[in-house]
């Protein structure tokens, strides 16, 4: 079983975070910053399994993670799990997200973290391996992304256009527009 | 009520969405808790509006800011609103939200059963997908109860997508509800067939997990899960099922000889690394499962063992991990494979990585011998000196200690070595635990080898020596509890014990369990130190050493803590009887000299120096770890009896158990061990006379050694060790020498003697020791002392271990699920299970099953459970050798066809590899190094 998969970035910064096993908010924060501290003092050409996370599971967990450039992959997984399988399905994962968003960053999962849940819940489900080839999973993604453009449809449009507004900062314009003259102007007029 | 419509767009337009969200928060560095604690509030206005995807708008920040550690349990039922949204997009951000911030505990979900249940029976395949894949977050048992059938029925979807969700559901459901796994269960196995690779491997995982925590009632499966390994080509699939024949064949030898053919088969033709490890790894749970009886048991282990040496000489440090992991399990039952590899786990221990580091050493313990002990361990302390951060510091600590008292230190052949080396640990910085376990070694090593004692108690003096002088030394706390331990316990030992009592009654701040073991072993160097004075009638000495110790305790006594005050009084009052009657002898030897002549005088202290001494008395043993537990209450005690009379009764003798008795049993059960605190104090005869008994009990009882040879073993080999020319030379020089490694010398003196042994052996012929071991002839043969005190008549029995704890969640579903007597809660036909076709696999199947028919109350099930039994019974003996079911003319038939199989399956895996991506990864594909 996987306990829990949490991408973070060099920082320690939460890119994603899903948990199989509930834990509140300020312990999910803290396995993160534990995860993070057990991860990132360790080299890059060491190999990929760490044991001792304390807070997450026990002796029979390991963690079990992939570095990628600004970005650590950390599958929280039991002993029923093979470390090498799982270290395969972080490269699934990551593959397919740089399908899905076309040479994936880091900005993509930091503006897109609904996406990277709606991706992963196609790789594991509950903490169990749900699919790992990697064009069905491409296709059921693909499948669903046409469902959501089809029911937005027209009236996406408008949502779209603001959207492409809001990225050129139109509101802080208007916002910043001098409107009090208006009144004055009205009132100037004489009739 | 348009315009309405399009004023509640044109707002929402300017609503921040997600990404504004992100985009602020990243705008806003310095101040980001004020930000969106801004950015809530707007939140919970978006909420109260009646706009669904204003909603959802909302609900999708939440998750966000969730993930930032924000609890958003609160929103609970936004969520279901926007998760019972008919649009996709919008009921997708619900749910996810929901798989987020429930759990099983929530109160809501409630309201959501209704919801899901529409949602599951859904056209839409990737609605009911949504729906299962978020449940599978916070199922709980309600939930699981209700929907379990409709779950059940998705198994038979048409569409493999919802097929392979719902299997994997079904699981959760089992944990949650653990009834619903006996009527599930035979769909669940029609799955394990299942035409798509995706529903099969998901069943596959299912059966693997529930199998993993009660593997027994899955050993009827064997057969099914034979054929998989056999024909399929999925790797991932695979690995799950190599990974559930190594839970099965422990419970199951027969299985474990079937599999080892198709598993060597698999190691010499898979390019896959990942599977290949399991492989090895299912092998050697086979190997260790089967005692004997294989054929070809030895290259099996063989061939795992080259593999492995293969994956460690990989450059990938993560097959060199994962190598390290398998070897440590073949360490435990084939210690003599792996040790032809020592050269290789001894270069793993340079490695950079600390992971690969910590799992070599754990294949150390099984890699020394007699001769290269003192070699690794002198490598071990090297690391220990370049080691950083504390984790791997103390691992190394444990590990030295751990390899070296192996089987009651079977691997020292220098005690004086060992001693050093512990003393050098003790000045190095480890974790605040550690000084305990060297403590704790000290201890041990000293009272099993009386031969070591002398130099063990120098050393500890030493140490008590520098500690007290000395400010900037820095040794271990708890290890001076053991030298001061050591140092009152095995006083006689020591040359100088003046100056031992001198640096001990220096001590300073020390932690208070310390600090009373101080006080007491301070009495215990006394009381020897005044006999010498005594026999030499050195008065004033004597009464200047009381003073002395009286002015520290007269200090200890205002220690906060109970335990050294009260040792504290307790030596104070003992220093001033002693100081009386020194006096008194004092007085009498003045007397003496005066008048010279009187020839039968005795002396007067005498009596109290000798009674003082008999205080300390007796030797001490280790005591076996369960000793206490099993004392028996002696006859005539009555331990509810009460010891202490309310002062209102006058009355002394046998009164009657008071009301408040049992406020004292829990104090009294604890102390049965220790009766003696209630008997007078045993004079000198009686102390006498119960050793007398002792040893007539140690005598009969098996634990003990017997002590006649125990004393003849430890004159012969004391003198055995001091015949060792290293030992005295080790002894005078490099005592004073802190700091360095001293540890080193024995090791170069260790090969000189080695040399000289041999050339001695050329020139005189020594009578050669008989055996031929390699370990024999590495230096002399020290008594240890290997029993452990127990009371008469108990034994040591590992039946009463203290914790069983065992998986709550998982013990639910401990179900024999081999039996069919269905409860048809779910309308499911009464399906055999396959128990027929399974021949004898489960050879106790049947009292099982009576033993359950009788659980059932119901009369009709069973009798179909008897029924089952006559025909199993006729069934199971005509295939009890038949475990996987398939009959020996078949088997014939198929391994007459499998050669021209194979190749065709070949041909089919190359063209399967061109279309599928299953292969397109390093470990799972193939050739990880291409």
């Amino acid at each position: 079983m996987i306990k829990a998969i949490l991408v973070f970035n060099n920082h320690g910064k939460p890119r994603l975070s899903k948990f199989y096993q509930h834990f509140p908010e300020d312990m999910q924060q803290q396995i993160i910053k534990e995860t993070f501290q057990l991860v990132s003092k360790r080299d890059d050409n060491v190999c990929n399994f760490l044991e001792g996370g304390s807070l997450i599971g026990g002796s029979d967990y390991k963690l079990i993670y992939r570095h990628y450039a600004t970005l650590y992959f950390v599958f929280c997984v039991d002993s029923s799990e093979s470390e090498l399988g799982i270290l395969d399905l972080i490269q699934v994962f990551v593959e397919t997200l740089d399908k899905c968003f076309e040479n994936v960053c880091e900005l993509d999962l930091i503006f897109h973290v609904d996406k990277v849940h709606y991706i992963l819940n196609e790789l594991v489900m509950g903490g169990m391996v749900l699919e790992t080839n990697m064009t069905e999973i491409l296709t059921r993604i693909e499948e669903q992304n046409k469902m959501e453009k089809q029911e937005a449809g027209i009236a996406a449009a408008p949502a779209r256009a603001v959207s492409a507004m809001k990225n050129m900062n139109i509101p802080q314009q208007i916002k910043d527009m001098k409107l009090p003259d208006l009144p004055q102007a009205i009132k100037d007029l004489k009739f | 009520m348009a315009l309405k419509k399009v004023k509640g767009n044109i707002e929402r337009m300017f609503d921040k969405n997600l990404t504004d969200l992100v985009r602020g928060i990243r705008n806003n560095k310095e101040n980001e808790a004020k930000y969106i604690s801004e950015c809530m509030e707007d939140i919970k206005q978006e909420l109260r509006q009646d706009n669904l995807s204003v909603k959802s708008n909302a609900i999708a920040k939440l998750t966000y800011l969730q993930m930032l550690g924000y609890d958003i349990s609160w929103a609970g039922f936004n969520i279901i609103e926007v998760m019972s949204s008919s649009k996709f997009t919008l009921k997708r951000i619900g749910y996810l939200a929901a798989s987020q911030s429930f759990h099983c505990d929530s109160e809501l979900l409630m309201l959501t059963t209704n919801m899901i249940r529409k949602e599951l029976n859904s056209q839409n395949q990737y609605e009911a997908g949504l729906a299962l894949t978020s449940l599978s977050c916070y199922i709980s048992t309600d939930l699981a109860r209700d929907l379990a059938n409709d779950i059940l029925t998705l198994l038979s979807s048409t569409k493999p997508y919802i097929r392979k969700k719902a299997v994997l559901m079904m699981y959760k459901v089992f944990l949650k509800y653990p009834e619903a796994l006996r009527p599930a269960f035979p769909r669940l196995k029609e799955k394990l067939e299942d035409p798509d690779p995706g529903v099969q491997s998901a069943a596959v995982n299912v059966v693997c997990e529930l199998a993993r925590k009660n593997p027994k009632n899955y050993l009827s499966l064997a057969p099914v899960f034979f054929k998989l390994m056999t024909t399929s080509t999925n790797n991932w699939m695979l690995i799950k099922i190599i990974k559930l024949f190594g839970a099965l064949t422990p419970l199951e030898p027969r299985l474990g000889k079937k599999l080892i053919e198709p598993l060597t088969n698999l190691i010499h033709s898979t390019s896959a690394m990942s599977l290949l490890y399991e492989c090895i790894n299912t092998v050697i749970a086979v190997l260790i499962s089967i005692s004997s009886g294989m054929p070809n048991h030895a290259a099996s282990i063989q061939l795992c063992v080259q593999k492995l040496r293969i994956l460690i000489e990989d450059s990938d440090q993560n097959l060199k991990y994962l190598g390290l992991l398998a070897m440590s399990k073949i360490l435990k039952t084939h210690p003599k494979s792996v040790q032809a590899h020592k050269d290789l786990i001894l270069q793993c221990l340079e490695d950079k990585d600390e992971s690969i580091r910590l799992r070599a050493l754990d294949l150390l313990y099984g890699m020394v011998s007699k001769k290269n002990l003192m070699e690794i361990v002198k490598k071990l302390m090297v690391h220990m000196d370049k080691a950083e951060g504390t984790v791997y510091r103390d691992e190394l600590l444990s590990k030295i200690i751990l390899i070296c008292s192996q089987n009651n230190y079977q691997f020292i052949t220098n005690f004086e070595w060992y001693i050093t080396v512990l003393v050098e640990l003790a000045q190095m910085e480890f974790g605040s635990k550690q000084g305990h376990v060297i403590g704790a070694q000290l201890m041990d090593v000293c009272i099993r080898v009386p031969a070591i004692r002398q130099f063990a108690v120098t050393e500890m003096a030493q140490l008590l020596d520098v500690y007290t002088s000395t400010s900037q030394f820095t040794i271990m706390q708890e290890v001076l509890y053991a030298a001061a331990w050591l140092c009152g316990e095995f006083i006689a030992d020591l040359k100088n014990p003046e100056q031992t009592l001198q640096s001990m009654l220096k001590y300073k701040a020390l932690p208070q369990h310390i600090e009373s073991v101080f006080i007491q072993n301070i009495l215990k160097v006394l009381a020897h130190v005044l006999e010498i004075y005594e026999a030499k009638e050195q008065y004033d000495e004597m009464c200047a050493l009381c003073d002395q110790v009286i002015d520290k305790m007269n200090d200890s006594i205002k220690s906060g803590e109970l335990e050294v005050q009260e040792r504290a009084s307790n030596t104070l009052i003992i220093m001033k009887i002693l100081q009386e009657e020194i006096t008194a002898g004092k007085n009498h030897q003045s007397m003496r000299i005066m008048d010279s002549d009187d020839p039968l005088d005795t002396k007067p202290s005498e009596t109290i120096v000798a009674e003082f001494l008999s205080l300390f008395n007796g030797e001490l043993n280790p005591v076996a770890p369960k000793a206490q537990k099993k004392v028996p209450i002696p006859e005539g005690l009555d331990l509810d009896a009460q010891i202490y009379d309310e002062p209102v009764e006058e009355s002394d003798s046998d009164s009657e158990p008071d009301s408040r008795e049992n406020l004292f049993i829990k104090t009294d059960r604890l102390r049965s061990g220790n009766t003696i605190v209630y008997q007078p104090e045993p004079t000198e005869e009686e102390i006498k006379k119960s050793r007398e008994a002792r040893k007539q009990e140690q005598l009969n009882n098996p634990h003990y050694l017997k002590s006649d040879s125990i004393d003849s073993n430890t004159s012969a080999n004391t003198e055995n060790v001091d015949g060792v020319p290293v030992a005295e030379l080790a002894l005078s020089v490099p005592l004073k020498t802190f700091g360095e490694k001293r540890s080193d010398k024995y090791l170069a003196m260790n090969t000189d003697t080695k040399k000289s042994k041999k050339k001695s052996k050329k020139k005189k012929k020594y009578k050669s020791e008989s055996s031929s071991d390699e370990n024999a002839d590495v230096g002399p043969v020290i008594e240890i002392k290997r029993g452990m005190e127990l009371p008469e008549g108990a034994t040591l029995s590992d039946s009463e271990s203290d914790h069983d704890k065992k998986d709550d969640l998982h013990k639910a579903l401990d179900i024999d699920l081999t039996s069919n007597t269905v409860p048809n809660d779910y309308g499911m036909p009464d399906v055999p299970t396959g128990v027929e076709h399974l021949g004898g696999s489960v050879g106790n199947d049947v009292k099982k099953e009576k033993s359950h028919s009788k659980k059932k109350s119901k009369g009709d099930k069973e009798k179909s459970a008897k029924k089952n039994d006559k025909s199993k019974k006729a069934l199971k003996e005509p295939k009890e050798d038949n475990l996987l079911g398939l009959d020996s003319d078949a088997e014939k038939q198929q391994a007459d066809k499998k050669p021209k199989k194979t190749k065709k399956e070949k041909k089919d895996k190359k063209k399967a590899k061109d279309k599928e991506t299953y292969y397109n990864h390093p470990y799972c594909r193939c050739d990880h190094k291409s």
